[in-house]
């Protein structure tokens, strides 16, 4: 195997409370050492100087769409998507099709993320059978083949009685459940509820209905005591964050609750959907400025503690079709970074240590992805190299992921992941001139594909 | 804001139609005047998409266009060569037999060619987009397109894919915006309105508001032309935020009646029901309908209307629906006016196909 030294970055790695400028040693795919080397004594060195490298982002939302919907985004494009956005490991939601709801399809997405070769991809399971509500699918036998955590994503589980039961049996597996929170006959709309939408003619989606659900499923949590693991996803709502931060305080000790929110939540309000532009669908829907107020408040006391794209591919002719007939969502891996840098560091809201946390050992964590998301010596050698000042405009034309469906096309941004290392491999660089062979150039099998490195 | 005198100039309908072949500008000057005191107002909407997006100008500029073309259906040549050699495409995406027909003789009335294209349901099921199709459409070469579409915003997204002018015929639970201009000309019709000023007019707008495009258009309208909306029904189909924009909101129909100087009967939309937003017809017509009895509670010269297809017996009663007050048979008449103005309005915008040839 391998071996890389990344020199003179910012060293963030927040599970260890490290941040200085210093070296990393990677060898073997694993963390070597952090600390200052004289001389490197690694097959090559990354010159990470004016960077900051940190453990590698992990998305723990994202729509992969295999198998059923490869028109959309692939697991090998996901995947490429993910390192060029700097991210090395995501977890793809089971709203495919058919939907992942055994353990064998948990198995498919292990191999085609294996064959792909680029970020490490954790399959989450599907709470019920075909995602339909009705019965539990096999949640024990998928946990047994890696599944990560459950969740309906796209739907709500929205029975209670079935939620109760989901808690229950999930709480048995140690996994966390994923709640995609929207009651189903008050939320169904296509954007937010309110002026706009009446004005528009469009079908409201209420912030009531993600709340709902919330404080539903705290008080079914409550209930049960059984120390079941809820995560609340993209938080869209003000009154939202409240309610989590309440229940994070009554469930203290009980019960583990915790929330992420999306770069779209942060940045665009409803206000975006006025002209009927399909790319500002979302679900749940864009909000208003308080909302996204409350939202920053909520990153910033430390209520929300992930952050997740919810990046979600969809063809071109798709998103062509009337609002209310057009599908949900937008990509989000290659160009959530500096989203969050704009929505969270830029505001004052919190710094780069802190956003680092939410996308990496939070994330892991939650998701129990062990010896991910920190670069204690032992751990995977999953690192991202990140120029904090870099500026670039976000240009759709250039992605991997297989869609376009990005609002943000166009927007001027500024920083960047300049190079994703997965299991100790460079899977993705925009600066090879920071790369150097060192001193032994003995080992042909360091192999970093050419084309994965930008001119 | 002065508004052009109805009648005044020598429109392109009560006057010399324009020849074939002149050019925009040319026909302007022959449109019906606005340029009373002030400077030259120039129509600039190459689209029709919503009465929200026209400003009281505008509006009353529509409203005095299509009194010059109000005379044509009287005469014994009912046909102007306004918008010869143009190709106007009815593309309909829901059933529509009335608009569609009015749109038709509008057209044919000023002129144009004329081509029908229904096309059926959600294009999600064709794997043919919205824009695709009227992308193909365009292609055969069409001056307008009029659209109306089940779903709200279809007119706007096409305005954004096409070339050629479009015009919203009905759009989801958005607007309808020349339902909404027939509406208000024949208020001021029949209010003798002649400079289209509505002050001082209360115009009560009854039934199912929250999913109407008509209430919107008419909404929109009214208010910019200074009239007091009350829009009346049931909480459930009563949006709160209608009445940030200037709206009275009532569930008391008989408080709102005596009020009113004009009652527009909007049309039971029975799907409502099965999402329970009021609990049987019954319980609707006994609250929300215009019955003769309830008749006695307005004032004696009311105008009542209703956008048609009527629902005798539910929201209005036959009595009321052909009694003195009604005004319905008129829309339908004003309707052909108002929109032999807009199609000829559009084709002639600064910005439309017309002006580029």
């Amino acid at each position: 195997m391998s071996s890389l030294t990344i020199t003179q970055g910012r060293v963030i790695d927040p599970a260890n409370g490290i941040d200085q400028t210093t070296d990393v040693v990677i060898a073997d795919g694993r963390i070597h050492a952090i600390g200052k080397t004289s001389k490197p004594q690694t097959d090559q060195v990354f010159d990470a100087s004016g960077c900051i490298v940190c453990p590698g982002l992990i998305d723990i939302h994202v729509h992969l769409r295999e198998p059923g919907q490869e028109e959309k985004e692939t697991i090998a494009t996901g995947a490429a998507a993910a390192v060029a956005g700097g991210f090395t490991s995501v977890c793809c939601m089971p709203n495919t099709e058919p939907a992942i709801d055994d353990d064998g399809r948990v198995d498919f997405v292990y191999h085609q993320a294996a064959r792909a070769g680029l970020a490490n991809v954790f399959p989450v399971g599907a709470v019920t059978k075909e995602r339909a509500g009705k019965e539990l699918a096999e949640i024990g036998l998928m946990a047994a083949a890696g599944a990560v955590g459950f969740s309906d994503d796209g739907i709500a589980v929205a029975s209670a009685g079935m939620m109760a039961k989901a808690l229950a049996y999930i709480a048995m597996t140690g996994k966390v459940l994923m709640q995609h929170c929207e009651d189903p006959e008050i939320g169904g709309g296509v954007m937010n509820a309110g002026a706009l939408a009446t004005r528009l003619g469009l079908a409201g989606w209420p912030k009531v209905a993600e709340e709902l659900i919330i404080q539903r499923d705290t008080l079914l949590n409550l209930s049960q005591n059984i120390g079941a693991r809820y995560h609340v996803q993209h938080v869209s709502s003000g009154g939202s964050v409240a309610l989590i931060r309440r229940a994070r305080h009554d469930l203290f000790g009980q019960a583990h609750i915790t929330a992420e929110v999306s770069p779209h939540h942060l940045l665009l309000t409803e206000e975006s959907c006025a002209t009927y532009n399909t790319q500002f669908k979302m679900n749940p829907p864009l909000r208003t400025r308080r909302d996204i107020e409350e939202l920053l408040e909520g990153v910033k006391d430390g209520t929300i503690t992930i952050l997740a794209t919810d990046h979600a591919p969809h063809t071109q002719e798709e998103k062509e079709l009337e609002f209310a007939a057009a599908p949900f969502g937008i990509i989000g891996l290659e160009c959530a970074l500096p989203l969050y840098a704009k929505a969270l560091i830029e505001s004052g809201t919190i710094d780069w240590p802190a956003m680092i946390a939410m996308m990496t050992v939070n994330s892991a964590r939650l998701c129990q992805l062990e010896g991910r998301g920190e670069l204690s010596p032992g751990s995977h050698a999953d690192v991202t190299v990140i120029n904090p000042k870099e500026p670039w405009t976000i240009d759709v034309d250039k992605f991997k992921s297989k869609s376009r469906n990005c609002p943000f096309h166009g927007w001027d941004v500024s920083g960047r992941a300049i190079a994703t290392i997965v299991g100790g491999q460079l899977k993705h660089c925009l600066d090879g001139k920071r790369l150097g062979r060192h001193t032994s150039p003995r080992d042909t099998k360091i192999k970093i594909a050419e084309d994965l490195i930008a001119p | 804001m002065t508004a052009p005198a109805p009648g005044s100039g020598t429109g392109p309908a009560t006057g010399i139609p324009p020849a074939p072949g002149h050019v925009a500008n040319k026909d302007r000057s022959t449109a019906p005047s606005g340029t009373e005191g002030g400077g030259e107002y120039r129509w600039p909407h190459k689209h029709l998409l919503s009465l929200e997006e026209l400003s009281v100008q505008d509006i009353r500029f529509l409203l005095a266009t299509a009194r010059g073309f109000e005379d044509v259906s009287t005469r014994s040549v009912k046909k102007v060569p306004a918008l010869r050699g143009k190709v106007v495409v009815n593309l309909f995406f829901e059933d529509s037999t009335r608009t569609r027909a009015s749109f038709s003789l509008a057209a044919s009335r000023l002129s144009a060619d004329i081509l029908d294209f229904a096309a059926a349901g959600s294009s999600i099921s064709k794997g043919e987009t919205l824009a695709d199709t009227a992308r193909n459409i365009e292609a055969m070469g069409v001056d307008a397109i009029v659209c109306r579409h089940h779903l709200s915003g279809a007119a706007h997204q096409l305005a954004g894919a096409v070339k050629c002018s479009i015009i919203n015929a009905g759009d989801g639970q958005h607007e309808h915006p020349t339902q909404g201009l027939l509406d208000i000309y024949t208020i001021c019709r029949r209010l003798g309105r002649d400079t289209y000023d509505l002050s001082g007019v209360t115009v009560a707008i009854v039934g199912d508001i929250a999913h109407s495009r008509v209430a919107r258009s008419n909404m929109h309208g009214l208010l910019k032309l200074g009239a007091h909306v009350i829009l009346v029904g049931p909480t459930t189909l009563l949006p709160a935020s209608f009445a940030d924009m200037g709206c009275e909101l009532s569930n008391d129909f008989d408080k709102a009646l005596p009020r009113a100087d004009v009652i527009n009967m909007l049309r039971i939309q029975f799907e409502r029901i099965h999402s329970q937003a009021f609990p049987s017809v019954r319980e609707y017509a006994h609250f929300f309908g215009l019955t003769a009895e309830r008749m006695k509670l307005a004032k004696p010269g009311v105008t009542v209307m209703h956008p048609g297809p009527v629902n005798r017996g539910l929201e209005i009663e036959s009595a009321v629906a052909d009694g003195p007050n009604s005004a319905i048979l008129a829309q339908v008449a004003n309707g052909l006016a108002v929109r032999m103005a807009v199609l000829y309005l559009v084709t002639h915008a600064p910005s439309s196909n017309d002006t580029k040839a």
